[in-house]
C-alpha cells in the first residue's frame, strides 16, 4: 500500500470513532436543549392558562382528560393534595391524526390555586420524534464522513503527492540503480529538510558503495594479475624438474598432485580475472552470433569427454537463435553451461539441448535434488564432492547473461534445466 | 637457432632459458626495456619471447622498433595480462603469436617451433621423426611411403608430442592444447587416455612410442 493511502486508512478509522463519539454527545446535548426549551414553553403556557382562567372560569371545568378539544385540562384536587403536589414533566404517547400513529408528547403537570379552589393542571405539547432524529442524524453523519474521506483522499493525492514528489523521484532512481553500471543518481533539490537529509545521505551512501565496489573490483583484478607470474614460475619449474629427473612412481604421484593443484589455482585465477573483466566491460566488441552454430562447435570439443562418461548430446533446434554478443564471451557462456551439464550429469544419460527462436535450453539428469535457485549462480557455490570445479562457471555464465540482457535461470523438472532467454530483437 | 628472451621476472626467465637450452637453442636473455632495445637493434634472432609488461617500458614499443628497423625476427608475446587489446595490437604490429601466462613449457616449445618452422623452412615444412614424415601444411602423416590416417584430435596429439619429443608433456598441457582452454574444469583428464590408446594402435609399426609417465602425462620416444 502506498504511503499516501496508508495514512488515509488510519485517518478514516480514527475519524469514524471520533465522529461516532461526537454524534452520541451531540445527540444528548441536543435532546437536553430541546427538552429544556419545551419545558420552558410549557411553563409559560401554564402562566397564560392561569391568566385566562381569571377571565374565563369555564375552562376550569371543561373536563377533557383525553385532550380531545384542548391541549390542557384542569382537575379539581384537595388542599392537602395541592400542598403536597410536585410539578413534573413526563413523556407519553398520544394518537396523532395526521401521522395516524402514536407519537411522543410531553405532559406538564402542575397545581394551581384560585382562592380556595385547588386544581391540577395538565398541559401537553408535541415532542421531537427521537427515532426520526437518530435516523436523520446517522444519515447526515454518514454524509459528513464520506465527504471528509473524499476530501482527505483528494487532498492527499493532490497536495501530498506534490510534497512527496522528490521522495518518489529518489525511489524510482534507487529502483533502477545498478552498482556495476556506475551511473550517478540525479538528486533532486527539495525545500523540505527531511527530504534533503535523505537525499544527501543516499547520495553519500551510494558514492561510498560505488567506491568500495570499484576498489574491490580492482583489487580482485590486480590480485589475479599478480598471481599469474608466481603460478607460471611454479608450474614451469615443476615441469622442468619432472623432465630432468628420473623419479620413482611415488614421487611422480606426489608431484602430479602438486601440479594438479597448481592447475586448479590457475583455473580459479583465470576465472576470477574473466569475471572482473566482464564486469569492467573489457569485452566491447560485439557481433551477431548464431547460437546453433556455436553450440555445435563447442559440442565437438566436449565429445570425447562425453564419450568417456558414456553420455550423449542430443540437440534439437527449432528456429534460429541469434544475439548480438561478444564472440569470446558467447563461447564462454555456452561452454560453461554445457560443461556444467557434463560434469554434473549422470553417466549413461543424454544431455538435451533445445534451441528455439527465443531460448537456449540445456537439460541434464543428475542428483534428484533440486538446487537452490537463489544461490546456484553465486560465486564459489559448489556442489559437494566436486573438488576440481572452481565454483565460478555458473557465476561467469550469469555475469555474461546479465551483461547482454539475456535471462539465465534454473529450474528442476526431474532433470536440471538451465535456460537462456534471448530478448526478441527489434 | 637463436632465441632472445625479454622477461623482467628473473625466475621466469631462468626457467624458460633452461627449458629452451635443452632443445639446443642458443638462448640470450635480457630483463629490461633498455637492454632489450639495444639487443634487437644490434642482432637478429630467429625467435624473440617478449614480455610486454616491462618495468621501464612497454614491450609493444620494441615490436614497433623491430618493424621500423625492418627486422623480421619471429616474435611471441608473453604476457601476464591476457588482454584482447594487447593481443590484437601485438599481432597487428607483427608479432607471430601471443602466449598468456601461466603457460606450460610444452606449449611454449610448440609455439616456438611453429614460429621457427614458418620462418626458416618456407615451403619445405615436412618433419621427419623416426620412420614418419609429417607434413603440417596439409596435416598428413606418412610411414615408409604409405599414409597413416588420423582424426583431428589424434593428429593434434601426435603433433604436440612430436614438437615436444623426448620431453614430458603433462596431461593438463595436452588437454588444453588439443581440446582448448575451456576444457579445463572437467573432473579429470581420463578421457585423453582413450585417444592415446587409439594413437598408439595406429603407431604400432612406427618407431615412435608414446610412453605414459605415471600420473603426470606422456612422453614421445624414438626407438
Amino acid at each position: 500500500m502506498r504511503l499516501l493511502n496508508y495514512t488515509t486508512k488510519y485517518l478514516a478509522f480514527v475519524l469514524l470513532i471520533l465522529l461516532t463519539i461526537w454524534a452520541v454527545i451531540f445527540y444528548f446535548a441536543m435532546l437536553d436543549e430541546i427538552y429544556d426549551s419545551l419545558d420552558d414553553g410549557l411553563e409559560n403556557q401554564k402562566l397564560l392558562m392561569v391568566q385566562r382562567a381569571g377571565d374565563d372560569a369555564s375552562i376550569l371545568t371543561q373536563n377533557d382528560p383525553e385532550f380531545k378539544k384542548h391541549i390542557y385540562n384542569f382537575t379539581s384536587i384537595s388542599k392537602a393534595n395541592y400542598q403536597n403536589f410536585e410539578e413534573s414533566y413526563r413523556d407519553t404517547l398520544m394518537y396523532m391524526r395526521n401521522e395516524k400513529d402514536y407519537e411522543p408528547v410531553r405532559i406538564y403537570e402542575s397545581a394551581v390555586a384560585f382562592g380556595d379552589d385547588h386544581y391540577k393542571l395538565k398541559i401537553i405539547t408535541s415532542m421531537v420524534e427521537v427515532d426520526d432524529l437518530v435516523e436523520h442524524m446517522i444519515l447526515y453523519l454518514a454524509g459528513l464522513y464520506t465527504l471528509l474521506i473524499i476530501s482527505i483522499l483528494l487532498l492527499n493525492n493532490l497536495l501530498l503527492r506534490r510534497i512527496w514528489r522528490p521522495f518518489y523521484h529518489l525511489i524510482t532512481q534507487l529502483k533502477n540503480f545498478r552498482i556495476e553500471k556506475n551511473t550517478a543518481l540525479l538528486i533532486p533539490e527539495s525545500n523540505i529538510e527531511e527530504f534533503n537529509l535523505l537525499n544527501t545521505t543516499v547520495d553519500r551512501l551510494i558514492k561510498k558503495s560505488t567506491e568500495s565496489y570499484i576498489s574491490q573490483k580492482h583489487f580482485i583484478e590486480n590480485a589475479s594479475h599478480e598471481l599469474q607470474t608466481p603460478l607460471a614460475i611454479s608450474i614451469n619449474k615443476l615441469e622442468l624438474f619432472l623432465e630432468t629427473n628420473d623419479l620413482s612412481d611415488a614421487q611422480l604421484k606426489n608431484l602430479s598432485a602438486v601440479m594438479d593443484n597448481l592447475s586448479k589455482l590457475t583455473r580459479l585465477n583465470k576465472s576470477l580475472l574473466l569475471l572482473s573483466k566482464i564486469e569492467n566491460h573489457q569485452f566491447e566488441e560485439e557481433a551477431t552470433i548464431d547460437f546453433r552454430t556455436l553450440t555445435e562447435k563447442i559440442l565437438a570439443d566436449f565429445e570425447d569427454m562425453a564419450a568417456h562418461k558414456k553420455m550423449r548430446f542430443v540437440t534439437s533446434s527449432n528456429g534460429t537463435l541469434k544475439h548480438t554478443i561478444n564472440n569470446d564471451l558467447a563461447v564462454v557462456l555456452l561452454t560453461n553451461l554445457i560443461k556444467n551439464a557434463l560434469v554434473h550429469g549422470k553417466k549413461n544419460e543424454d544431455i538435451q539441448i533445445k534451441i528455439t527462436s527465443d531460448r537456449w535450453q540445456i537439460r541434464n539428469f543428475g542428483s534428484m535434488v533440486e538446487l537452490d535457485k537463489k544461490s546456484v549462480f553465486s560465486r564459489f557455490k559448489k556442489s559437494t564432492g566436486r573438488e576440481n570445479s572452481t565454483g565460478l562457471g555458473l557465476a561467469i555464465a550469469k555475469a555474461i547473461s546479465d551483461k547482454y540482457s539475456l535471462t539465465l535461470h534454473y529450474r528442476f523438472e526431474g532433470a536440471h534445466i538451465f535456460e537462456l532467454l534471448v530478448p526478441v530483437s527489434k | 637457432m637463436k632465441i632472445l628472451i625479454i622477461e623482467d621476472e628473473p625466475q621466469m626467465l631462468d626457467t624458460m632459458r633452461q627449458s629452451l637450452e635443452r632443445e639446443h637453442y642458443t638462448v640470450e636473455a635480457v630483463s629490461d626495456f633498455k637492454s632489450a632495445s639495444d639487443k634487437i637493434g644490434t642482432y637478429t634472432y630467429d625467435c624473440i619471447l617478449l614480455d610486454i609488461g616491462l618495468p621501464d617500458g612497454n614491450g609493444l614499443e620494441l615490436l614497433k622498433q623491430l618493424k621500423e628497423q625492418g627486422h623480421e625476427d619471429g616474435v611471441i608475446i608473453v604476457s601476464a595480462k591476457d588482454s584482447l587489446d594487447d593481443r590484437l595490437t601485438g599481432l597487428d604490429l607483427g608479432a607471430d603469436d601471443y602466449l598468456p601466462k601461466p603457460f606450460h613449457m610444452a606449449e611454449l616449445h610448440a609455439r616456438v617451433k611453429a614460429v621457427l618452422r614458418r620462418r626458416n623452412f618456407d615451403g619445405n615444412t615436412t618433419i621427419e621423426i623416426g620412420n614418419l614424415i609429417i607434413n603440417p601444411e596439409n596435416r598428413t602423416v606418412k610411414m615408409e611411403g604409405s599414409e597413416l590416417v588420423f582424426n583431428r584430435k589424434e593428429y593434434d596429439i601426435l603433433m604436440y608430442l612430436v614438437t615436444n619429443k623426448n620431453r614430458l608433456v603433462t596431461k593438463t598441457a595436452l588437454a588444453e592444447h588439443v581440446w582448448g582452454d575451456h576444457i579445463d574444469q572437467s573432473d579429470s583428464f581420463d578421457f585423453i587416455y582413450s585417444q592415446i590408446k587409439n594413437l598408439r594402435k595406429k603407431l604400432e609399426k612406427a618407431t615412435l612410442k608414446v610412453e605414459a609417465v605415471y600420473g603426470v602425462g606422456y612422453k614421445l620416444e624414438i626407438e
